[in-house]
This record gives structure tokens, C-alpha cells and sequence, in this order.
């Protein structure tokens, strides 16, 4: 859901009571225009930037890459071995997405993708992380009580199925593969692409 | 250094407030935030500005947002590098006696730049002290400066699951004392090594280490 406000998020962008002070919206403009005038940042090139990673860059990247895994036995193999060079396949590579590897859920073993350290996700393929992905509660919780974390987001996983949790510390980045939801298999790949949620992809959904 | 970042493991530290899809920005300063870090402002490198961010006091650094952490490291490393003055920073306005510096990113390359194939591999000559299947221990250490090694693995037994080659060492990196590559190793930790006898049953961990942080089990 896109947010109509500029600058006013005080009470529902989701930061968990953490708000800015609110003179950032003034300190932000006066830096980029010191910036600009010093010849430090390109204002362009500013636009270009803002733009790609609000408008090109999403998990549908993701999700088609995903959708492809799941229809195509080749490039699921492909993607498990080396996922970074059959995401490039698709078109689909850039910063924070130079070296990324997939993981495969099953009904034996559920993944879940955190960055303890700082807020590190695979950018060429999901976008930029969400709120509660930056947020101190999952960087701190999900590696010491990840099926708790899961339960909030309403995944009660049989005790039998394993959870693997991928700290991201390197600039190695981590794309869970969901199970294809057995409804699924007479679906194209754009009608599968559209059964994958960002979250799935993290770990904190089930399809 | 052991910052308030390093926080894998503790309790308390607010709510989750889960969301199933969202916008990329909630507002237009933090898209102004991103950019200007993307585009190479503070002529650091992704571990400078990580390590940046680190030095944010923990108080503040755990009462602030994700963007506003990027906005006040930015802003540091800004005038550590020397790209702009104390002065100016507090003004807003340019030093006129001041050389005009060239972007580090014009906009004609951004698109080229943001999707280009990048890589964090390296050569190292040496050949790697360790070898999928086998056990290690992950050093007990707790250096001063940036390091990606997080405390709650340090001191613990772990499997070698996965080499990723070398890569940039961030340790040294952040420092501008060069990329010297070091070996990465997919490491897995049984969830009870790491939290002992309470922790989720049925679960494990993998943690990417770089090579000078491990020692033989």
C-alpha cells in the first residue's frame, strides 16, 4: 500500500514507535543542496537512484525467478547450484546482489534470511528490505527464537520441521525458495509468479 | 567492535510489527538518504559506511531508524573524509575558497553502475586452512574496530558447510588498509551449541565467516 505522506510518517510507517526527529525532512534537503552545489552528487543522478529502487526493483524480480524454479527442473537445478548466475539469466543482477545463493524450503526444512549485524537482503531481487526486517526486534530475535518469530507472523510450523536460519554477514545474500503450493501445478509461470510474496522469499511466509 | 548493531540474541529490544508488502520509501527523505550514500558522497566503500554506522552511540543507534542511521553515519563520514567542513555542514552553504569536487556517480552511469555484475571475490594465493565437513571453532575474538564476526557465535562449534572463495575483508576494508582477501566459509551451528539447553528445538544456523575468525575444533 503506498503512503500519500512526505516526511510526516509519525504514526503508521511501521518503525515500531521509533519516529524522526523532526527536523530530518530539513537537515536531508540542506545536505543534498551542499552537495550539489559543491559538485559532490550529481542531482540526477539522485532522481535515477531514488527512482530505480522505488519503481524497477521489487520482489517480482524475485518472484519470477521463483516461478521459473518452479515450473523448469533445469533451472532449478541451476538456481540451487549457482543462483547468482541463473538470476542474471533473467536479467535480474547489481549491488547487493553480487554473490547470492538459494535455499530451498520442503516440508522437512523451513529457512528463514535475517542480518543480525545491520539490515544486509538481496536487493537486485526483493528490493529494498521492509521495516520490520530492519527492525532491532528481528535482527535480534529470529536467530535465538525463530519459531517464535514465524509465529507472529502467523506460521506455527510442525516441531518436526527443521528451521535453518541464514545470518547474512558477508556480502553473500540469501533467497529462499518456497514449496510450490500443490494447487499450483497446471499454472504458467506469470499466474505461479503471482503466488510469491516478498515474505515467502524471506522466510516469514508460507504459499 | 561490540556495538549496540550486534545484536543477534538479545530479548527485549521493541515489536516486530510484521507487513506483507510495502513501499519502497515511506518518504522522500529517506529515497534522498539512500541516494546520496549510493551515489558515492562520502568516497568511503560499503564497509566504511557500514562501520560508520556502527559508531553511531548505542543509545541513539538503538532509538533510531534504519534511514536515519544512514543519514548521521553519511553525514559523519562526510566530514571525516574531508568532502565537506564542520562549517558547512552546519551552514548548509558551500566554503566559496573551497574546490568544486566531480560526482563519484554521474547519472549517466547509475543504471549501468546499480545493475552492473559486481563481485567481492578475490584471489589469495594461500591455500584455505579449512575444508568442507570439517569442524571448527570460531575465535574468541573482540576487536576495536568493524568486523562482520558476531558475538554470538564467537568461542562456539560450528561445521564447515560452504567455501565461497575468497572475498574482501571487510576488517581490514572499513579501515582503508586494503581489500585483503580472505577465505569465506558457510558455517552451521546446531541452535543448542549457541543457546544452549532452552533453545528452539530442531533448528540451526549458518553464519558466513571470514577465515581469520575460525580455528581448528
Amino acid at each position: 500500500m503506498p503512503h500519500d505522506h512526505d516526511g510526516h510518517d509519525h504514526d503508521h510507517d511501521h518503525t515500531g514507535g521509533q519516529h524522526p526527529p523532526a527536523d530530518v525532512v530539513l537537515r536531508v534537503k540542506a545536505l543534498e543542496s551542499l552537495l550539489v552545489e559543491k559538485g559532490v552528487v550529481d542531482p540526477a543522478a539522485l532522481d535515477a537512484i531514488a527512482e530505480h529502487y522505488a519503481e524497477r526493483v521489487g520482489p517480482k524480480n524475485g518472484a519470477r525467478v521463483v516461478a521459473r524454479a518452479w515450473r523448469d527442473p533445469d533451472y532449478h537445478a541451476r538456481l540451487l547450484a549457482d543462483a547468482t548466475d541463473a538470476i542474471a539469466e533473467l536479467g535480474f543482477q547489481g549491488v547487493q546482489g553480487e554473490h547470492i545463493v538459494a535455499v530451498q524450503n520442503t516440508p522437512a526444512v523451513h529457512n528463514l534470511v535475517v542480518c543480525t549485524l545491520c539490515s544486509c537482503y538481496p536487493w537486485p531481487v526483493l528490493g529494498l528490505p521492509p521495516v520490520w526486517y530492519k527492525s532491532n526486534a528481528y535482527r535480534s530475535r529470529a536467530v535465538i527464537e525463530p519459531r517464535s518469530v514465524l509465529s507472529e507472523f502467523g506460521i506455527e510450523l510442525d516441531p518436526q520441521v527443521e528451521i535453518r536460519v541464514w545470518d547474512s554477514t558477508a556480502e553473500v545474500r540469501y533467497l529462499v525458495i518456497p514449496e510450490r503450493p500443490a494447487a499450483a501445478d497446471q499454472l504458467g509461470e506469470d499466474a505461479l509468479a503471482e503466488l510469491v510474496t516478498r515474505n515467502g522469499m524471506i522466510g516469514t511466509a508460507r504459499l | 567492535m561490540n556495538g549496540a548493531h550486534d545484536m543477534g540474541g538479545m530479548a527485549n529490544l521493541g515489536p516486530l510489527a510484521p507487513t506483507q508488502a510495502d513501499p519502497a520509501f515511506h518518504a522522500d527523505w529517506q529515497a534522498r538518504v539512500l541516494a546520496m550514500v549510493v551515489a558515492g558522497a562520502a568516497r568511503s566503500n560499503i564497509d566504511g559506511g557500514r562501520h560508520q554506522r556502527e559508531l553511531i552511540p548505542g543509545p541513539e543507534y538503538l532509538g533510531m531508524t534504519y534511514f536515519e542511521r544512514w543519514f548521521a553515519a553519511l553525514c559523519a563520514e562526510l566530514v571525516r573524509g574531508g568532502v565537506v567542513s564542520e562549517a558547512e555542514l552546519a551552514s548548509g552553504r558551500a566554503d566559496p575558497e573551497a574546490a568544486r569536487s566531480q560526482p563519484a556517480l554521474p547519472a549517466a552511469y547509475v543504471v549501468p553502475v546499480l545493475t552492473g555484475r559486481g563481485s567481492y571475490l578475490r584471489e589469495r594465493k594461500e591455500a584455505p586452512l579449512f575444508d568442507v565437513g570439517q569442524r571448527v571453532r570460531v575465535r574468541n575474538l573482540h576487536p576495536r574496530g568493524h568486523t562482520r564476526l558476531p558475538r554470538y557465535i564467537r568461542g562456539r562449534e560450528g561445521l564447515v558447510e560452504q567455501l565461497h572463495g575468497a572475498h574482501v575483508y571487510p576488517d581490514s576494508h572499513a579501515h582503508g588498509r586494503g581489500e585483503d582477501p580472505q577465505y569465506l566459509y558457510g558455517v552451521r551451528f546446531d541452535a543448542g551449541a549457541l543457546w544452549g539447553p532452552d533453545a528452539d528445538a530442531n533448528s540451526s544456523l549458518r553464519v558466513d565467516i571470514w577465515e581469520p575468525g575460525l580455528e581448528p575444533a
